[in-house]
C-alpha cells in the first residue's frame, strides 16, 4: 500500500468494476429496450408524448414536482399502491423509454402521480388544485401555485372559456369576484395539466399484467 | 504529536521538536491561501443553504409560507438548499482540508497555489450560476444533478485544476509510508471526476434511455457518498484523532480492510435507492447485497477508530477538533448501518419514499461529513492564521447546536417517517391523514434546523473574529474547553 501506482490501479479497477457491472450491464440490457407492439391491438405502447404534454413535462421539472411526488408504482404486495389505487398494475422500464428526463422521484411527501391522468381525469380539477391545493384537498401541505395564474380584466366583456370556476364564497373571501375579472391559467398552466393528464398507464404489456395474488386467482376458479 | 514508533500505521510526522515544528508550519505555509480561500467559500455556501434549508423545512410544515413566486417554491427552493450544501459548502470544504491533508502527509509543500485560487474562483461561480439557475427554473430534476447545463462545464475546469495539484503535491512525496489519511485522498480525488462526468453524460448531456437514466442517477448519489464524501471525511478522522491524541492507529491491517472493503462494496450499493422500483431485480439485488456487505467496512473502521480513542476519552472533555471528529465519526457508523437497514426489502418497503429516507441522508451528510469538517477546520485554521480561536464559548455553543440540531432532525424525521411509510403501507388510512400525522415531526424539523443555524452563526463570527483580531506577538496557548488540568501530552485543540 505504499506504492503510489498499486494503489492507483487499485482504485481505478474498483470504480471501472462497478461501472461495468452496473452501468454497462444496465445499459446493455435496457438502454435499447422498444416500445411494444400489440399484434392483437394493432397498438404500439408507450407512445410519444406530444405537444402540449410534452411541454408540461419541462413545468413539471422546473417548478421541482419531482421533489414530492413520485412516478413509480410498487408491485402489489410490496407497498400499498395499487390497493391506493395509483395504478392497476407495476410501473416497468418500458413505461419510461420515451422520456426526455425520467421522473422517478424519491419521496412521497405527496401521493405517486404515475397514473394521476387516469385517476383524476378533469383539467377544472386540476387547475383548482394547482392554484389552491385546499379547495380539492383540506389539509394538504402542497404549496399554492397561484403564480402559474393570472388574474384579470375579461376581454370584451366575455368570459374566457378557460377561466377558472371558483367556488363562489372562496371568490368572495380571496377578493376575486370583482365584476368584469376572470382568474386564468397561463400557457405553462396549462401545459402541466396537459401533461398530469397525459400520465396513465394503463396499457398493459406481457412483462406487466396486472397481478393477481394466487389466491383470488384461485377463489375467482 | 504522533506517535515514535516506526509503525507505518503510525503518521509520518516524527516527534515533536522545533525542526518539525519548522517543517509543519512551512508546509501549512504552502497551503494557506487555496485552504482559506476553499474553506471560507464553504463557509459562506453554509450560511447560505442554512437558510434555503430553513426555508425549505418551514415549508414543509406551512406551505402558505413564502408561496407567491416561482423561485421560492418549495420545489426549487429544496434542490438548490441541497445543492448548495453538497456542491457548495461540503466540496469546498472537503477540498480545503484535503489540500491541507495532502501536504502534511506528503510532507511536500502546495506549488503554485495561485491555479487553486483560479480553480476556486471557478468552482463558486459555477455552483452560485448552478443554484440560481435552479431558482430561476432551470433544473434538470435529476435528483442531486438539478444544476443546469451551463453551470457544470465550470465545475469540470476547476476539478481539472485541483486534480492535479493535488496527485502533483502526491508524486513530490518523501519517500517512505503512505498513511491511510492518503489513501482516502487518492481515491476521493481520483474518483469524482469519473462519477461526476459518466453522471453528466449518461443523464444530462447524451440522456440514457428510459430507466437507466434512474440507475445512473442513483449509482451516481450513493457513489458521491461512499467515494467522494466518506473517503474524505474518514482522511480527516484518521489524521487528527491519532493526531490529538498523539498515538497511531490501532490497527493498520484494519484499516487496509477497511479502505478496500469500502470502495468494493460502497462502489456497488446505488441500486438499493430503486427498490421497488421499474427495474430488474438482479440489479437492485445487486445493489442490496452490496449494501449488506459494506457493513464490513463500517464495523471495521468503527472497531479501528473506536480502539484508537479507547482510553483517550478524556480528551473528549478539552478538545473541540476531537470533540467534532468523534461525533462524526459515530455518524458515520450509524448512517451506515442505518442505510444497510433500508436496504432489506422489508424495511425498505416501509422507509422507501418517506422521511426516512431524507433524514438518513442529512446524517450522512451533516451528522458524519460535515461534523468532521467543522473538527478539522478547528484544528488547522490557527495553523494558518497563526492565530487561536477567539472564543471557547462560541466553539461550545456550535458544537452543542450542531450535535443537538443533527441528532433532533435524524430522530424527528426517522419516526415521523417511519409512522409516514407504516401508515403509508395500510390502504384504509387516506393519505392525507397520513399528511397530517407528519406534521409534528416536520416541526420539530424545522427546530433541528434553527439549532443548526445557530451553530453556523457561532461558526461565521467565531471565524471572522479570527480573521481580524490581530496578531499575537509571541507564543500563544490553543483554545481548549475548559483548561485541560494537566492532561498530558494534550497540547493540541
Amino acid at each position: 500500500m505504499n506504492r503510489g501506482p498499486f494503489l492507483f490501479l487499485g482504485i481505478l479497477a474498483t470504480l471501472a468494476f462497478s461501472w461495468v457491472g452496473l452501468i454497462v450491464a444496465g445499459e446493455i440490457q435496457l438502454g435499447h429496450l422498444a416500445p411494444y407492439y400489440d399484434p392483437n391491438e394493432g397498438s404500439v405502447n408507450p407512445y410519444k408524448p406530444a405537444g402540449q404534454a410534452a411541454q408540461g413535462r419541462l413545468v413539471y421539472a422546473d417548478l421541482g414536482c419531482a421533489a414530492c411526488h413520485t412516478q413509480q408504482v410498487r408491485r402489489p404486495g410490496f407497498g400499498a399502491d395499487t390497493e391506493r389505487g395509483w395504478g392497476a398494475r407495476q410501473s416497468v422500464a418500458r413505461d419510461y423509454v420515451y422520456e426526455p428526463r425520467v421522473l422517478l422521484g424519491a419521496l412521497r411527501t405527496g401521493p405517486d402521480l404515475r397514473n394521476i391522468g387516469a385517476r383524476q381525469t378533469s383539467a377544472d380539477w386540476h387547475l383548482l388544485h394547482l392554484y389552491d391545493p385546499q379547495l380539492t384537498s383540506p389539509g394538504t401541505i402542497m404549496p399554492s401555485f397561484r403564480f402559474l395564474f393570472h388574474y384579470r380584466k375579461t376581454e370584451a366583456g366575455q368570459t374566457s372559456p378557460r377561466a377558472l370556476k371558483l367556488p363562489a364564497d372562496y371568490a368572495r373571501q380571496h377578493g376575486l369576484d370583482r365584476p368584469g375579472y376572470e382568474l386564468v391559467p397561463t400557457p405553462r398552466a396549462e401545459a402541466l395539466v396537459a401533461y398530469l393528464l397525459s400520465l396513465q398507464d394503463t396499457y398493459v404489456y406481457p412483462e406487466a399484467r396486472p397481478y393477481t395474488p394466487p389466491k383470488a386467482a384461485a377463489e375467482a376458479k | 504529536m504522533a506517535s515514535t514508533s516506526s509503525s507505518v500505521a503510525s503518521l509520518p510526522l516524527p516527534a515533536a521538536g522545533a525542526e518539525a515544528r519548522a517543517e509543519a508550519s512551512a508546509l501549512d505555509a504552502s497551503t494557506r491561501a487555496p485552504v482559506l480561500v476553499f474553506f471560507l467559500s464553504g463557509l459562506a455556501w453554509l450560511l447560505a443553504a442554512t437558510v434555503l434549508a430553513l426555508i425549505t423545512s418551514f415549508k414543509l410544515h406551512t406551505p402558505g409560507f413564502l408561496d407567491g413566486a416561482a423561485w421560492l417554491t418549495y420545489g426549487r427552493v429544496q434542490p438548490a438548499a441541497l445543492n448548495a450544501l453538497v456542491y457548495g459548502w461540503s466540496t469546498n470544504a472537503a477540498l480545503a482540508v484535503a489540500f491541507w491533508l495532502m501536504a502534511r502527509l506528503s510532507r511536500a509543500p502546495l506549488r503554485c497555489g495561485g491555479a487553486l485560487l483560479v480553480a476556486a474562483c471557478f468552482w463558486n461561480l459555477g455552483v452560485t450560476l448552478g443554484v440560481i439557475g435552479i431558482l430561476a427554473g432551470d433544473s434538470t430534476a435529476a435528483p442531486w444533478l438539478e444544476m443546469p447545463p451551463y453551470a457544470t462545464p465550470l465545475l469540470f475546469v476547476a476539478y481539472a485544476l485541483i486534480a492535479v495539484w493535488a496527485l502533483d503535491t502526491f508524486r513530490s512525496r518523501r519517500p517512505g509510508p503512505v498513511y491511510v489519511s492518503q489513501w482516502y485522498l487518492l481515491a476521493a480525488l481520483f474518483c469524482f471526476p469519473w462519477l461526476y462526468s459518466i453522471a453528466q453524460i449518461m443523464v444530462v448531456f447524451d440522456p440514457a434511455r428510459g430507466v437507466v437514466q434512474a440507475l445512473v442517477n442513483w449509482w451516481y448519489v450513493n457513489n458521491l457518498m461512499t467515494l467522494w464524501f466518506m473517503p474524505l471525511g474518514l482522511a480527516a478522522a484518521y489524521y487528527f484523532i491519532p493526531k490529538v491524541l498523539g498515538k497511531p492507529i490501532h490497527s493498520y491491517y484494519l484499516s487496509t480492510l477497511g479502505f478496500w472493503s469500502l470502495l468494493i462494496f460502497g462502489s456497488w450499493a446505488g441500486p438499493h435507492y430503486l427498490i421497488g422500483g421499474p427495474l430488474p431485480a438482479w440489479l437492485i439485488s445487486a445493489g442490496v447485497a452490496a449494501s449488506m456487505l459494506l457493513l464490513i467496512p463500517v464495523v471495521v473502521t468503527a472497531i479501528n477508530l473506536h480502539l484508537t480513542l479507547l482510553g483517550s476519552f478524556r480528551a473528549l472533555r478539552s478538545s473541540p477538533t476531537l470533540r467534532f471528529v468523534v461525533f462524526g465519526g459515530m455518524n458515520f457508523t450509524l448512517a451506515c448501518l442505518l442505510g444497510t437497514l433500508v436496504s432489506v426489502r422489508s424495511v425498505s418497503e416501509v422507509t422507501h419514499f418517506t422521511h426516512f429516507a431524507e433524514a438518513r441522508v442529512l446524517q450522512g451528510l451533516y451528522g458524519f461529513f460535515a461534523m468532521v469538517m467543522f473538527g478539522a477546520a478547528y484544528y488547522v485554521l490557527p495553523r494558518l492564521l497563526l492565530k487561536e480561536w477567539p472564543s471557547a464559548v462560541l466553539i461550545r455553543l456550535h458544537f452543542w447546536a450542531a450535535a443537538l440540531g443533527a441528532t433532533l432532525y435524524w430522530v424527528a424525521l426517522s419516526v415521523g417517517g417511519w409512522i409516514q411509510g407504516q401508515e403509508m403501507n395500510q390502504a384504509a388510512t387516506p393519505f392525507l391523514e397520513v399528511v397530517q400525522h407528519t406534521l409534528p415531526w416536520l416541526f420539530a424539523g424545522s427546530i433541528a434546523w434553527i439549532l443548526l443555524a445557530i451553530g453556523h452563526l457561532a461558526l461565521a463570527v467565531n471565524v471572522v473574529w479570527m480573521l481580524f483580531a490581530p496578531r499575537p506577538a509571541g507564543a500563544t496557548e490553543p483554545t481548549l474547553f475548559p483548561p485541560p488540568a494537566g492532561a498530558p501530552g494534550m497540547v493540541h485543540r
